[in-house]
């Protein structure tokens, strides 16, 4: 990377950088999806200062949205059957989805490029031995392969970073070796091909990152797919362990009160998620649409 | 043709043994663990020994996979340990289930798709296109997980028109399945919609459209005979991979509305170590998806001219 | 018959269409972008007009315009479009589809592209008549049968039964035409309909054209950047430059006396018969177009014209004039100084050059093969365990090129020169025989394994300029990788002076180094792409087509920059191209190759002389010229190229050779036959009877002005 130094000024990057973010404020769509996504990131980091309440504590059972507290403050979403506040729980609860979203999403994209590059470039053996594989594990129904690895594995944080890394990586992989394989036929491939250019070089610095289009637009969807994963497990009890809140978990503890007389329970944390992935979906649309103008 | 048929074919039952081959791993890879959840937790290890000599599992792995495959293949799945019955009892029921509830789906989801997606693409950028795509991505948003509960608070406590669980317990009821079907259709119509609209915004601006508008031929003209026709080649594929999703929905949805299906049976089989159910229901998961899987490639090849006639 | 039939009694001479002050603009986030502006045209029945200029100039535009099938973005902002009389504005939607397709029919460059892939070739020319005059559909298909047959197409029953991607690139064309004539239409709007296709099918198919508007009467619209198609074809020209029509009139009156300096400057930068590297050199004009809302103010040519008066060229729009001349009334030009200006006297004042003396043998190919194999993938092929196909790319490949050398490789698609090209770069190795730099022999030896010294000394300039340059990279860190990469420099400020120097070099300002690709236009990126390759002081560059993307008039200015930096030093230049004009215009030798094999070699005077391989001959009668007074043979090639897959036995040209003498040209290779000294044919036919070949083109004597100015006339 440090030919990039010579002429190309830091700054350069900085600007392209500055004018993704410009061109992304021509799609209106984007720009809602961004914020959703941006709101939920701060109100993770700031846990602590935002959460009226201890998410665990049991405070008041069976309280409706907008209950006081006799000892002071409000439960604005209610609380659940075990009287904890539910606006605490979900804002505790994001943090734990977006960390695990992210960690799940970046580790499994780092697998699928390196695979995705190294079948697209080189091709031959290697690439029938990745695109086998990644076509074995892409024929599980995802859910199905999830179902299995935490129940044979177990459920922590750990297990369900692997199994998304598992899940998913074949996916970011196929995305890469196709741009891989498209952009190995530019000129400017063969131009660096005769200067003696390494392969690692080649795919590194010469293709990756003009495959960063596609792939920063399936990096939200997939955060969003991720998100939607991580409570999935949660909901069928595969998910992180209690008694720290997870949304999909939250869902599932509450769900039986939702026609016993207290539907809040569940359908906030519900609500959680759907706005979470909105704005991860509606990003990756903006995103796209904004890459397709120029 | 046929050369392309067999060859896909040929892949497909080599992805199944391997497929096969990891289930077995997982599941029979170490012989105490089968012994144990047979036997119980209070088995003895004398025990545990005993029953693996007496039911074979100390012979070599690569001896025991053969013999499960050809098993398998003449229909014999192997004894529930927790309903204590054969799998092939409680299993094809399930199963059956599963298919109503996936086959409806599938059929008004579809249908929903394909005609928002061309109404969409039609006219891309227009408000009818930015209404719809929103739409669609709005509801792709909401897992099943989450509509479920919502829908339930809406149509089951509020408005009390239906019922909250799909048990079918009273027999098969339509009503029942109303529910289960609207969730996994509204997560996943979206995506054939907008792989639709984007294949029909596309073969919009491609030259030969352009040739049939300036041709002269009616705009109904052009959109049915010279658009669908290229638009939807793309989308099939799509929608036969669905179905492999369509699956993982069913898990989710099953365990949500309490419905006697395969992906709940799956569910409980796991978490509770029910050997031969898992390796029952797991198999028949991966061999429908990749089923469809090889259906759709072939497919795309048989729709499209310019692959069948080379 | 509405609108067709009515036309008969208005007379022959009345205009089909008549468009004035026409103005159309597409509208961007940027605002309103003026595309085409103040265009007048008429076009009488039976007359073919041509619309020249280089890309977005708003040629295409034109015509969308009149079809009215601006997009959604796009629109008529003022003027008039009438046909046949009737202002097009006052029609309804449903009547100009009624008139798309029967009265106005539209042909465009990418055939493939333009049929639709999943319907047969007999559905998409039945439904035309079908939709517009009702007929039954055993109608439509004879109809349709019929008109394939006049377009010539060999099979017409087979053809209708096949979809598009079935058949080859000419023939898709001739469907297209087919489908265009299928309702007789009045008016035909053609647009770059050849520019896709090879030169000898391109010949064809311009030939075809030509003869089926004079049959029918029908009038043309011809749209193309290429001066020389528009002599075959049209009746008059208009020459647009940045959405005006700059100067139009009858094709041999602009040919001859163009006046307005754009179109001057364009007959330039073309390498005509009579231009000549050392003594007569392409002019390639200044500067850019410029972009459509960044035109100046007064006369758009002004910033790039050398006869650019101050104060008034830059003041209020110019308005197109009369020139008036005997032989042309119509003849007008939009400048102001046009009545000022001596063309001939600015043009007698450009340098001459000095011949380069060609050195010791540098680049020596002796007998190489590349031969490719090809996966047999059906299961019949993996149980019987057949030898594989073969694909022979290059088939005995032999020439050698001098210091200073300009040795030019010509074909059309398929011919191998671009597997020749891989094989030297080492991106390939060869199945046989040798590549020698040096002594050295390269062709063995892959990329991988070459030495930096190997790496520099042999370098490349690509084809598409869009392509050359790694977009994420800023230029000037492309190019410091290679200087580092050759061990040229290491050390950071003089890597960067040296950057600065190449672009010294190629005439770029030295801010371009700190730009994306994305940033540069076409010309531009061909520049540093040509500065890469000479950032280690190569012995031998390999030029694949490096001016076939880009337009005349940047062509010019590249081919020249090449040369000059060739001619510094010294180096051996292997020029790709299928362009016959350019090839003629910079190569020393010339190597003639078809599917693989090489058909003729020489000196660049012996090849472009009789005695001629037959191939050289077509190929040499298929290129456009841009010069009324050469003449030229016509020889026209039946078929199309056969797959290199599948190439014939004996002779590769054999199935096309109008000269082919019997069966020994399909069973037996051909002999190669020393004509001179390095001037080799390969060819059945004695060489005597070669000889007695006519010369296929003829360039009257005349005394060295440059094209156009006519002392003739």
């Amino acid at each position: 990377m440090t030919d990039q130094t010579t002429t190309a000024a830091p700054d350069s990057r900085l600007m392209t950088a500055a004018r993704s973010v410009l061109l992304l404020r021509e799609s209106p769509v984007g720009v809602f999806g961004g914020l959703i996504v941006l709101t939920f990131m701060l109100l993770a980091i700031f846990a602590p200062l935002v959460a009226p309440f201890d998410p665990n504590a049991t405070i008041l059972p069976f309280a409706t949205p907008g209950t006081a507290n006799p000892e002071g403050g409000i439960f604005l979403f209610g609380t659940d059957h075990l009287g904890r506040d539910i606006l605490s729980r979900i804002i505790w609860g994001g943090q734990r989805v977006l960390f695990y979203a992210s960690a799940a999403t970046i580790s499994a994209y780092v697998v699928g490029i390196l695979m995705g590059l190294a079948a697209g470039y080189f091709r031959g053996w290697l690439d029938e031995v990745i695109s086998f594989v990644a076509n074995v594990i892409l024929s599980f129904p995802i859910m199905v392969l999830y179902v299995l690895i935490i129940a044979k594995f177990g459920a922590s944080g750990i297990n369900i970073i692997f199994a998304v890394v598992f899940a998913s990586s074949p996916g970011i992989m196929r995305i890469v070796r196709g741009v891989t394989m498209d952009i190995a036929t530019r000129d400017y491939i063969a131009a660096a091909q005769t200067r003696g250019e390494g392969p690692w070089y080649i795919m590194l610095v010469e293709i990756l990152p003009n495959a960063r289009g596609p792939l920063i637009v399936d990096f939200c969807l997939r955060m969003g797919y991720t998100t939607i994963t991580i409570g999935a497990l949660g909901f069928l009890g595969l998910g992180l362990p209690p008694p720290d809140p997870d949304w999909g978990g939250m869902i599932t503890e509450t769900r039986a009160f939702v026609t016993g007389g207290f539907p809040h329970m569940a359908i906030f944390p519900a609500c959680a998620v759907s706005l979470l992935v909105l704005g991860f979906n509606l990003l990756a649309d903006g995103l796209r649409e904004v890459s397709l103008r120029d | 043709m046929l050369n392309l048929v067999l060859r896909r074919l040929g892949t497909m039952v080599l992805i199944m043994l391997v497929v096969a081959l990891l289930l077995f791993l997982i599941n029979e890879g170490d012989p105490r663990l089968i012994a144990r959840s047979v036997l119980g937790p209070y088995a003895q290890d004398e025990q545990l020994d005993a029953w693996i000599m007496q039911h074979g599992y100390d012979r070599s792995l690569f001896v025991r996979y053969f013999e499960w495959i050809s098993r398998v293949l003449t229909g014999d799945l192997g004894d529930s340990i927790i309903y204590k019955r054969p799998v092939n009892e409680i299993f094809w029921d399930r199963l059956g289930n599963t298919a109503i509830l996936a086959g409806v789906t599938f059929l008004v989801m579809v249908v929903v798709a394909l005609v928002l997606g061309v109404l969409a693409g039609m006219k891309e950028g227009s408000t009818q296109d930015r209404v719809i795509s929103v739409f669609s991505i709005a509801t792709t948003s909401v897992p099943e997980y989450a509509s479920a509960v919502i829908l339930a608070g809406v149509f089951v406590y509020w408005l009390a028109v239906l019922p909250g669980t799909s048990s079918m317990t009273g027999g098969f009821s339509v009503v029942e399945l109303i529910l289960p079907v609207l969730v996994l259709t509204l997560y996943g119509f979206g995506y054939i919609a907008r792989m639709t609209r984007a294949s029909m915004a596309e073969v919009m601006t491609t030259p030969y459209i352009r040739t049939a508008v300036l041709k002269g031929l009616p705009y109904r003209h052009i959109i049915m005979k010279h658009a669908l026709r290229n638009a939807l080649i793309a989308p099939f594929t799509v929608i036969m991979l669905q179905i492999n999703w369509l699956l993982s929905g069913v898990v989710v949805t099953e365990f949500a509305f309490g419905y006697k299906g395969f992906g709940a049976l799956l569910l409980e089989a796991a978490l509770r170590r029910d050997i031969f159910l898992i390796e029952a229901c797991g198999l028949a998961a991966v061999f429908v998806a990749v089923f469809t899987q090889t259906v759709g490639d072939l497919g795309y090849t048989y729709l499209n001219p310019r692959i069948r006639f080379k | 018959m509405s609108v067709t039939e009515h036309a008969g009694a208005s007379g022959d001479d009345a205009p089909v269409l008549e468009i004035s002050g026409l103005r159309l603009s597409y509208y961007t986030r940027a605002g309103e972008i003026p595309a085409v502006m103040d265009f007048d045209l008429t076009v009488r029945k039976g007359e073919s007009v041509g619309l020249v200029g280089e890309s977005g100039c708003g040629k295409s535009t034109v015509a969308n315009g009149i079809m009215r099938y601006m997009g959604r973005n796009g629109g008529i902002v003022g003027g008039s479009i009438r046909f046949k009389g009737r202002d097009m504005s006052e029609f309804s939607e449903e009547e100009i589809r009624r008139i798309r397709g029967r009265d106005i029919a539209m042909i465009y460059q990418e055939p493939m592209a333009s049929l639709n892939p999943s319907m047969t070739i007999a559905r998409q020319l039945t439904e035309v008549p079908m939709v517009h005059e009702g007929v039954s559909e055993e109608e439509a298909r004879r109809r349709a049968r019929e008109m394939l047959e006049a377009v010539h197409i060999p099979d017409p029953n087979r053809l209708m039964a096949s979809y598009p991607h079935q058949v080859s690139g000419g023939q898709q064309q001739r469907v297209v035409i087919a489908m265009a004539l299928l309702s007789r239409p009045a008016l035909l709007l053609l647009d770059e309909p050849t520019t896709a296709l090879d030169v000898t099918v391109e010949a064809g198919i311009v030939e075809l054209i030509a003869e089926l508007s004079k049959e029918a009467g029908t009038s043309l619209l011809y749209i193309s950047h290429n001066l020389g198609l528009m002599l075959e074809v049209c009746d008059r020209i208009c020459v647009m430059y940045s959405g005006e029509v700059v100067e139009e009139g009858h094709i041999d009156s602009i040919f001859s006396w163009p006046k307005h300096p754009y179109t001057h400057g364009l007959f330039g930068c073309i390498p005509l018969p009579h231009a000549d590297k050392n003594a007569r050199p392409l002019v390639a004009i200044p500067g850019q177009l410029p972009l459509p809302h960044q035109r100046p103010t007064g006369c758009y040519f002004g910033p790039r014209c050398s006869f650019f008066e101050p104060g008034r060229c830059d003041g209020d729009l110019v308005a197109m004039e009369s020139v008036h001349t005997d032989d042309d009334p119509a003849h007008r030009v939009r400048c102001l100084r046009w009545n000022e200006i001596d063309h001939d006297a600015a043009v007698r004042v450009e340098e001459t050059r000095e011949p380069v003396s060609v050195g010791e043998t540098v680049l020596e190919v002796d007998n190489m093969r590349k031969y490719y194999e090809v996966r047999e993938t059906s299961l019949a092929a993996l149980v019987s365990r057949g030898s594989p196909r073969q694909v022979k790319a290059n088939e005995q490949i032999s020439f050698r090129a001098g210091e200073g050398e300009t040795v030019a490789i010509v074909g059309e698609s398929g011919c191998g020169k671009s597997t020749f090209a891989k094989v030297l770069m080492g991106l390939e190795t060869a199945t046989e025989g040798e590549v020698r730099l040096d002594g050295t022999d390269l062709g063995s030896i892959p990329v991988k394994q070459r030495t930096p010294e190997q790496l520099a000394s042999l370098q490349m300039v690509f084809q598409n300029p869009n392509d050359t340059l790694n977009p994420s990279h800023s230029v000037g860190a492309q190019i410091a990788r290679v200087i580092r990469r050759f061990g040229i420099e290491s050390e950071p400020a003089r890597v960067q002076q040296q950057v600065f120097r190449l672009l010294d070099t190629v005439k770029l300002p030295r801010d371009f180094a700190s730009r994306k690709p994305r940033q540069l236009s076409g010309g531009q990126k061909q520049r540093i792409g040509i500065a890469r390759a000479f950032a280690g002081n190569p012995k031998t560059v390999i030029a694949d087509e490096p001016i076939s993307a880009l337009d005349v008039s940047v062509a010019a200015a590249v081919t020249e920059l090449l040369m000059d930096i060739q001619r510094e030093h010294r180096t051996t230049l292997l020029f790709i191209s299928h362009d016959l004009s350019a090839v003629r215009y910079l190569s020393d030798r010339v190597v003639v190759m078809y599917l693989g094999q090489i058909m003729e070699r020489g000196s660049t005077e012996e090849v472009f002389a009789p005695p001629y391989h037959p191939y050289t001959e077509a190929l040499l009668s298929a290129v456009p010229i841009a010069d009324p007074e050469v003449e030229k043979r016509r020889i026209v090639l039946e078929g199309n190229l056969p797959s290199p897959l599948d190439p014939p036995k004996g002779c590769p040209f054999s199935t096309r050779c109008p000269r082919r003498l019997g069966s020994i040209c399909d069973t037996d290779p051909p002999p190669v036959q020393m004509n001179a000294d390095r001037h080799a044919i390969a060819c059945h036919i004695p060489l005597e009877e070669l000889r007695l070949v006519e010369p296929v083109i003829t360039i009257p004597e005349r005394d060295a002005l440059p094209a156009g100015e006519g002392a003739t006339g």
